[in-house]
Formats: structure tokens, C-alpha cells, sequence
């Protein structure tokens, strides 16, 4: 994959179109981005990522590129696979800094590249807009990078939001008590998972089935098995992707028919739906967004038309916006004074195609989607921390 | 008895893709570090023409096993053969071919990347509910179950009754003595290797109607696969089954009573054991 | 006794070791990242060519040890101070590689290669089993350790295990590992204890690599097990040692330096072919270097030395 023709072209056109109106020289911005594209975070990171950093160049140069006081200038994006190994992208981020003349970098894909970027960053003074980091120590990490700023939210927001659509419909008498749970042996699984526990028991819920599996794990069928065996109303699963659709598969096949099944990371992909169709409806997961929103779903449309694939309903909208914050932010400065722009990005709300971005004095965006569901055939986002647009939840209604 | 069962399942496939193994290294004397990519490509195959044309996994193994078996075949003859003439112990072959296996195993990864792209793949086939004794399975297990039963059988028999097998056969047992009675060392072994391949691209195929797989899945396919032959004994196929369904019921039953999370410590603990007390395996020779 | 040959290698090698010291004052952030990446891998290639070098057996734990070491740094960083950490971590990968050699070193090496390659995931999954039990999850490390202070650390390894490898060399272990190397028959007949001196000097190996380990937790800050556990590790440091050629205790770093270079060359044009690269240099070494470059020149040297007599 050539890294820069397909975007200089792009550049190069709308350079050319521009042309004909009497304007400025058309000045360059080297944006650099680093993101898996090999490696097991690739598969993540190509669905929710790339396309975004391809959109977003897309629709900036196409307004005719960024207004810095008065100068336009044109973005052009120096990409790098860092193959999900956090060595390489430490690497990437020096390259672009000091051989490829970047000046800016978007921030990289996941909790754990972007954590060992964030010195890079800090020490560049680069700022660091994360739109792929789930953290829950947010003071911590804001203390010691005050470049970085977290959009996601982390684990406990997350399992509390769940706790509460459980609660709902549990005291709308439509499921029991009972909770089967599982979890993928991983860093956001676990995590999930601790969190999920004591939210789930201060809700008043039992949590009649416990157990975790190894990330990989081919074979789900004793998990589905012991989950139904411990007759639950709700099967809650931590997972990520390739056991999302492995324990959703499961549950078809042994006929787990709980009126709330929730599986984790991957289930707000459209290729969940492309997957299992109409047996999807009903199903849980991470994410959500409010489809109702125009700006989302002309957001969707672009996405589509620009990059060929339909965006995922979790961290897609989350990745742009983040991008959005960035633009925002150097026009609204009119420099490309680094401070000031961290300093802008602190002091200000922003207008994205998520809504409205804002971050508190720790750095955090405390707004976002927690939990979505597919209904009919879209995934509508049902409970969040803020965010407007949340439909209610509809009971799982067997496997057809 | 629902344990038993899921784990004869699972164990069947893992017998599949074993065998293949066992062909290559216990006959032909190559340790394929490459195995667990060649299922990956069979599982490929498989996904490709499912979800182009719709065509049934079972049909696609048809296409795939006389492609693997020419792959391997030429890859023996171009690539291992010259080794095999270097090689001046068996020890130093062992390490040539583990080096080689990884750099070819390294190069299919990079090829199925630059194909296919790091994504996962996965296709709903026959995953529809089946009752056994009671309890429900997948059909897509159960039919990978009696594909790899077939397979199996059918092989065991070949290596049994045909000259052409027993010939194979008797290569993994004394190299030495087999080319005193006039058997063609260097292209049965090529045979064997050949076939170990189309075997293994074949379960691949099979396996990939219920498993969720990727460019760098290999390994632990190889992993496995390398656990059952040594248990079960280098060089017999029999031993390779047997011992791919203990270890699928190994592994459900720790799923289920245990922890899911220590399916891979309990294959490695029994792997270790074994190389303590019955380095042999079930059902081998002992090494000399 | 030292002969004046040693003298003026020794001499040598800490000429070169004063000047790769000053590198965080004459290059710049890149290069250092990169000083970083070659001083990392020299130490783990040569920790284990000290060991696969002798014994043909070719040891994919690397990544194993470097796991278990990050993870030391993780966990214990809130306990203890970091300076205590580094030798806990060699300690643990000590016994560890002990364990492993235990139980598969007696073996033929067929059996050794197998169980390191699964080794990295089995301790990989027993670490998150123990984590999901205990409800620790993805650990921060945020030190005040910069990238400077690491690469001095890695040299200093590096220069203790230039040391080892000297010592052992003029040591009777070292004599009863050449013997290994050349038969290991006539070495068992000759009653060296082959078991105990490969497991001695796979201890070594596992000890700088859980050390390298926990050396470099600072720098990546969030230490999960995707992170820790690595496989490509493991596989990259082979080649490089054989690259270089394990027969000389320069070799590794021979094979390092280039193949840093080449990969990082691969990695930023085609990133998608880092695997490929690393399949074909496995090609590369069995079929053109089986001795690596110390074998290149030990062959060139003769052939030099005979054309002259």
C-alpha cells in the first residue's frame, strides 16, 4: 500500500480545483499516523481507523485544507503499520518527528500502543487526542502526559451503564436476576470483567455463572455450555472480536436463549450483522451511537462513499471526531504553536459528528456511548454517559 | 458424557491436522514448522470459495488437497530435498528444517497478509444444532468430525494394505534398510511429504467452517499438532488419533471443570510428562 | 593468564564500548531509539548465542523471559525500587530456564525447539489466568526512566554479558561446551555432565532476557500480556545471532546491526512484508550462511591464508 500517492493525488486534485479561484499558495501539512495494520490488533484497527484517517484528509483538503491565520493549508498524511508491536510505533513516531518533518501526528489504535507513544508525545509536545484508549486511571496518566486527552472512557463507566440497562428492564419484570458472565483473558476483558462484578452485585443481581477463556481459544462450546447450564436471564460477554462472533455462533447453536445477550468489543462492527443478520437483532455490545443524529448519518454516508466500507458504531464516529478536535483546534488558534493548540483543546467544547466534545480538567471526555443494540437491522445506541439520543432498549427474542 | 463427546469432536479435527504432520515428519523426516500456515491457506480456500460462489467447503477439499499436494511436493523436491542430501547426522537435519520450515512458514504469513489482509475470516457453515444422546452440537463439528474420520480411515488403510503405504511406511521405521530392499527413498519420502500437506491443507479446510482464523493463526495449529504427534508416537498414524482425541477431551474437560484459561497449560503439562516418562510416545518406537 | 591476543581485544572492545556510550550526545532522538533497538537485541542475541552457539539447540523462549521480566518491572514498580527489580527479574528467569531445561534439555533438540515456541503463550496465558484470579489487569509503568538512561543500562548489560561470555570461554565449563558443540557423545563418555552445563548456561540466557525485560517496561508504560509477549521476539533474535554467526562471541552483534538497519528499512516501506523479510533471512541463513557472517570470514581468512602459502 503505497502511503502516499493515494492522498497527494487526492491533495494534488483538490490543489488543482482550488486553482481556479484567486487564493493564497497552498501551503502543506505533514500529518503523520501510526496504526496497526498487520499484526492482531490489524483487524480493529483497519475497520475503525484507517478509513477515518483517509476520510478525514479527504474531507479537510476538500474544503480546500485547514485555515491556519489565513493560509490554507493542504494535509498531507505520512502513514506507518506499527504490526500492533509498541516498539515500532515508538519508532514511527521519532521517524515522523525528526526524519519525515511531521508536524503533527495523529495519536495511534488501542489502549496500549497509545500508552507507550504518550512520552514520545509529551516530549515532542504534540497534541494527543486519543479516541482508542479505554482507561479508568485517567489522573494518573493526565499528571504525567498533560499533552493527552481521552475521549472513550474506560471499564467502569462502561459495566455501570450496563448495570443500569439491566437494571431497567430486569425492574420492568421482564428477566429474573440471574447473571451468567464470562470474559476473554485479556487486558480490556479483565478489566471489564472487575469492574462488571461488584456493579452488577450493587444492582441487586446474582452472578450465577463466572469464568474466563483464553484470547484465542478456538472452541467456546464448554463456556455456552456451562453458561446455559446455570439457567441465566442475561449472558453478559467480555469479548473481543474473534470470540464475539465465536460465542454468538455458540449460543445459536445450543440454543442460549436469554432475552439479554451482550457481547463486548466487535459487536458494533457492521460485519456482526453482515454475520448472523437477522439473528442479530436484539444482541448487546460496547458502543452505540444515536442514528437518528443527521450529522452521524451523513457522517456514515461519507465514510461509505469515501472509503468503500460502512463505519463501525462504536469508535469510528469517536476516531473522526477526535481528528475534528485537532482541525478545530488549529484553526481556532490560527497557529501551529503546539502549547497553544493543547491549550485550546483544554479550554474549549467542540462540535463533532458525535456531538459535542469537552474535556474536563483531568483531560477526559466524560461523555460517550457505553452500551448499543441492533435493532432492526442498525445498532442504536441505548444507555451512554451524556450523550443524547438513546433509545430504549428491546428484549432478545430467540435466535431467528 | 456430554465432555466425552465434545471432545471426541474437537479431537477428530485435531487428529486431522496431526496426521499431516505425522506424514511429514515421521515419514518423510522434515519437521514442517510451516504446517499450521498450510491449514490456514486450506482454511482460506475454503472461505474464498464459500463466499464468491457459495460452494460448500466439502466440495472445495477436492480442489485443495491435489493443490497442497503439488505445492508440498515441489516444495520438498526444490527446497528440503538439497538438505536432506547435506545433512550429515539426523540432528543436523532436524535444525536445517526447522530453519527452512519457519522461513517458509514466515513467507506464507506474508503472503496471506499481502492476499488476503490481517483481517479475521469466518463463514456461518452448517452451524446449525444437532442432537446427540441428549445434547445439542454443531453440525459443522460433527460433519468435520466424519470428514476427519473418513480421511483417517481411508489413510490407514492406504498405509496398511498398499504397497505404495507400506513402502512409506516402512521408510519412517529403518530408512536404511528400506532402500537395501529396493524401495525409492528420496520420492516416497517426497510422497509422503506431499501427502502430510494435502492432508493438513484438506483439515484446514474442514476446520475453518467452525473456527474463526487469520493470517498468523498458524502457529498454535502447528503447536498443537506437534503436541499429538510426539504423544502419540512419531510415525504411526494410529497413535497421531488416539492421541488427538485424548487431547480434545483433555481439553474440554479442563474447559469445563477447570478453566478455560488452562486448556494450553494442560496440553503442555501432559507434552511434558510424556517426554519424561515416554519419550516415545503411545505408540512409537523407541528413538535410537 | 592473558595472552597479548586477548589484550588487544579486550582493549578493543572497551574502546568501542566508551564511544557507543556517548551516543545519546552526539545523535539525535532517532538514532537513539534505534541505539536503543540494537543494544536490546545485542544483548539478547548474545546471551543466547552463549547458549544455542555450543549446543545447536535453538531456543525460541526468548520472548518467554522478556515477558516475565516486563512483567516484574509491572507488578513490582509499586513495591519495591526499580534497581531491586532487575536482579529479581534475572533471578526469576533463571529458574525458570532452569525448569524448562529440566525437563526438556535431555532430550533431542527436535523436542527443545518445540516446547520453546509454545513457551511464550503457555506463560503468556498462565500470567493472565493469574490475573483475571487476582484482578490485577493491564499494569502502568510511569517512571522517570527516559530513553537515555535505558540505553546505558542495555550497554552495561551488554558489557556484563560480553564478561560472561569471556569468562566462561576461558572457564571448564566453556572447555567442556566446546566439546559439546563439536560431540556430544565423547563429551558424555568423557564425563562432562552435558546435562548440567546446558542447563547452567540456558540459565544465562534466561536471566538477561528477563533482565532486558524488565529494563524496557519503562519505556512502553502500559505492560499487558499482548505487549509482554511478543512472539516475533523470539524469532527475530535467532536470526540475528545466526545472521552474525554464533561462533565467535562477536558474531551476534554483527548479524544485529544489519538486520536492525534492514528491518527498519522494510518496516517504513513496506510494512506489510516485515514477515516475508523474516522468512527469507531464515532462507538466507540456511542456504547461503549457514555460519553466518563469523563463518563468511572464517572461510575468506583461510582461503586468503591458503592462496598466500
Amino acid at each position: 500500500m503505497k502511503r502516499r500517492s493515494i492522498l497527494k493525488l487526492a491533495a494534488a486534485v483538490a490543489v488543482a480545483g482550488t486553482l481556479a479561484a484567486p487564493v493564497a499558495a497552498q501551503e502543506t501539512l505533514k500529518i503523520g499516523a501510526v496504526a496497526p495494520k498487520t499484526g492482531p490488533l490489524a483487524g480493529g484497527a483497519v475497520v475503525t481507523y484507517w478509513p477515518n484517517v483517509q476520510l478525514w484528509a479527504h474531507d479537510v483538503n476538500e474544503r480546500g485544507g485547514l485555515d491556519v491565520g489565513g493560509t490554507k493549508y493542504m494535509i498531507e498524511i505520512i502513514e506507518y503499520d506499527d504490526q500492533t508491536n509498541p516498539a515500532e510505533t515508538i519508532k514511527a513516531v521519532q521517524r515522523l518527528m525528526t526524519q519525515d518533518g511531521a508536524d503533527f501526528v495523529l495519536p495511534p489504535y488501542s489502549t496500549g500502543l497509545n500508552l507507550a507513544a504518550a512520552p514520545i508525545y509529551q516530549q515532542f509536545g504534540l497534541p494527543m487526542v486519543t479516541s482508542t484508549a479505554t482507561t479508568d486511571q485517567i489522573e494518573d496518566l493526565s499528571q504525567q502526559f498533560p499533552n493527552i486527552f481521552i475521549t472513550l472512557g474506560g471499564s467502569k463507566p462502561i459495566t455501570q451503564s450496563l448495570a443500569g440497562v439491566l437494571s431497567e428492564i430486569r425492574d420492568n419484570g421482564d428477566i429474573g436476576n440471574r447473571i451468567a458472565m464470562v470474559n476473554v483473558a485479556d487486558a480490556f476483558g479483565i478489566e471489564l470483567a472487575e469492574a462488571a462484578r461488584p456493579a452488577f452485585e450493587e444492582a441487586g443481581f446474582e452472578i450465577v455463572y463466572d469464568t474466563s477463556y483464553p484470547l484465542g481459544t478456538q472452541d467456546l462450546s464448554p463456556v455456552v455450555k456451562g453458561a446455559k447450564e446455570s439457567n441465566p436471564d442475561a449472558f453478559i460477554a467480555f469479548s473481543y472480536p474473534p470470540d464475539t462472533f465465536g460465542l454468538t455462533e455458540q449460543a445459536m447453536i445450543e440454543g442460549l436463549n436469554t432475552k439479554v445477550f451482550f457481547t463486548a468489543v466487535a459487536t458494533a462492527f457492521p460485519a456482526y450483522a453482515g454475520a448472523f443478520g437477522d439473528a442479530a437483532n436484539g444482541v448487546m455490545g460496547i458502543g452505540g451511537v444515536n442514528q437518528a443524529d443527521p450529522d452521524f448519518q451523513e457522517y456514515a454516508a461519507r465514510h461509505e462513499e469515501v472509503t468503500g466500507n460502512k463505519p463501525d458504531y462504536w469508535a469510528s464516529a469517536m476516531v473522526y471526531s477526535s481528528f475534528q478536535v485537532l482541525e478545530k483546534a488549529i484553526e481556532g488558534t490560527g497557529s501551529l504553536d503546539k502549547a497553544a493548540i493543547v491549550q485550546y483543546i483544554k479550554d474549549n467544547a467542540f462540535d463533532t459528528v458525535i456531538g459535542e466534545l469537552d474535556f474536563d480538567e483531568n483531560n477526559n471526555n466524560s461523555s460517550f456511548w457505553t452500551v448499543g443494540q441492533w435493532q432492526d437491522g442498525q445498532f442504536k445506541g441505548i444507555a451512554s454517559t451524556g450523550r443524547e439520543g438513546a433509545v430504549d432498549p428491546i428484549l432478545k427474542d430467540g435466535w431467528e | 458424557m456430554d465432555i466425552i463427546i465434545t471432545g471426541l469432536l474437537l479431537g477428530g479435527t485435531y487428529a486431522l491436522i496431526a496426521i499431516g504432520l505425522n506424514l511429514q515428519y515421521g515419514m518423510a523426516r522434515i519437521m514442517n514448522l510451516a504446517n499450521g500456515e498450510l491449514l490456514v491457506a486450506g482454511g482460506f480456500a475454503a472461505f474464498w470459495f464459500y463466499t464468491a460462489g457459495q460452494v460448500s467447503p466439502l466440495l472445495t477439499i477436492f480442489v485443495v488437497a491435489p493443490l497442497a499436494f503439488v505445492a508440498n511436493w515441489l516444495i520438498y523436491v526444490v527446497v528440503l530435498r538439497p538438505l536432506v542430501k547435506r545433512a550429515k547426522n539426523r540432528g543436523q537435519l532436524e535444525v536445517d528444517s526447522i530453519l527452512t520450515t519457519f522461513g517458509i512458514s514466515f513467507i506464507s504469513v506474508g503472503l496471506m497478509l499481502a492476499v488476503f489482509g490481517g483481517n479475521y475470516f469466518k463463514y456461518s457453515y452448517l452451524a446449525t444444532p444437532v442432537e446427540i444422546f441428549g445434547a445439542t452440537y454443531g453440525s459443522n463439528r460433527v460433519t468435520a468430525f466424519v470428514v476427519a474420520a473418513i480421511i483417517s480411515a481411508v489413510l490407514l488403510l492406504w498405509l496398511h494394505l498398499s504397497r505404495t503405504g507400506m513402502a512409506i511406511r516402512a521408510i519412517s521405521v529403518a530408512p536404511n534398510s528400506a532402500r537395501l530392499v529396493g524401495i525409492n527413498v528420496p520420492q516416497l519420502a517426497a510422497i509422503a511429504f506431499a501427502l502430510g500437506g494435502a492432508v493438513t491443507a484438506v483439515g484446514g479446510s474442514v476446520v475453518s467452517t467452525f473456527l474463526t482464523l487469520d493470517a498468523s493463526t498458524g502457529v498454535i495449529f502447528t503447536l498443537k499438532a506437534l503436541i499429538i504427534v510426539i504423544m502419540g508416537g512419531v510415525g504411526d498414524v494410529r497413535g497421531t488419533i488416539i492421541a488427538a482425541l485424548l487431547l480434545g477431551i483433555l481439553e474440554t474437560f479442563v474447559a469445563r471443570v477447570i478453566d478455560p484459561g488452562l486448556t494450553l497449560a494442560a496440553a503442555y503439562l501432559v507434552f511434558v510428562l510424556i517426554l519424561l516418562f515416554r519419550p516415545q510416545g503411545l505408540f512409537g518406537q523407541a528413538q535410537t | 593468564m592473558i595472552t597479548s591476543d586477548e589484550t588487544r581485544n579486550i582493549s578493543i572492545a572497551v574502546v568501542l564500548l566508551a564511544l557507543a556510550a556517548c551516543l545519546p550526545w552526539i545523535g539525535g532522538p532517532y538514532a537513539l531509539t534505534i541505539g536503543v533497538t540494537i543494544v536490546m537485541f545485542t544483548a539478547l542475541s548474545t546471551s543466547w548465542a552463549l547458549f544455542s552457539g555450543p549446543t545447536h539447540y535453538i531456543s525460541l523462549a526468548t520472548a518467554a523471559f522478556f515477558g516475565v521480566g516486563s512483567y516484574v518491572t509491572a507488578i513490582g514498580i509499586g513495591f519495591l525500587p526499580y534497581w531491586a527489580l532487575l536482579p529479581i527479574a534475572g533471578v526469576i528467569g533463571a529458574i525458570l530456564a532452569a525448569l524448562v531445561g529440566l525437563a526438556t534439555l535431555r532430550l533431542s533438540g527436535v523436542y527443545f525447539v518445540i516446547f520453546t515456541l509454545g513457551l511464550a503463550e503457555l506463560v503468556r496465558q498462565l500470567i493472565t489466568y493469574g490475573q483475571n484470579k487476582s484482578g490485577t489487569k493491564g499494569l502502568y509503568v510511569l517512571t522517570n526512566i527516559n530513553e537515555t538512561m535505558i540505553y546505558w543500562q542495555l550497554l552495561g548489560l551488554c558489557a556484563l554479558v560480553y564478561l560472561a561470555g569471556w569468562l566462561i570461554g576461558r572457564s571448564r565449563l566453556g572447555f567442556a561446551l566446546r566439546i559439546i558443540g563439536d560431540d556430544e557423545q565423547v563429551a558424555k563418555h568423557s564425563g562432562i555432565n552435558t546435562a548440567a552445563a546446558k542447563i547452567m548456561l540456558f540459565m544465562v540466557s534466561g536471566a538477561v532476557a528477563a533482565i532486558v525485560g524488565a529494563m524496557l517496561a519503562p519505556r512502553y508504560v502500559y505492560i499487558e500480556p499482548a505487549i509482554a509477549f511478543t512472539p516475533m521476539l523470539s524469532f527475530q533474535v535467532v536470526i540475528m545471532a545466526l545472521l552474525g554467526g554464533t561462533g565467535r562471541l562477536w558474531g551476534p552483534v554483527v548479524g544485529v546491526i544489519p538486520f536492525t538497519f534492514l528491518w527498519e528499512a522494510i518496516s517504513v516501506s513496506f510494512p506489510n512484508q516485515t514477515t516475508l523479510l523474516l522468512g527469507v533471512c531464515f532462507l538466507l541463513i540456511v542456504y547461503l550462511l549457514p555460519k553466518g557472517f563469523v563463518g563468511l570470514l572464517q572461510a575468506i581468512q583461510r582461503r586468503s591464508r591458503e592462496a598466500l602459502s
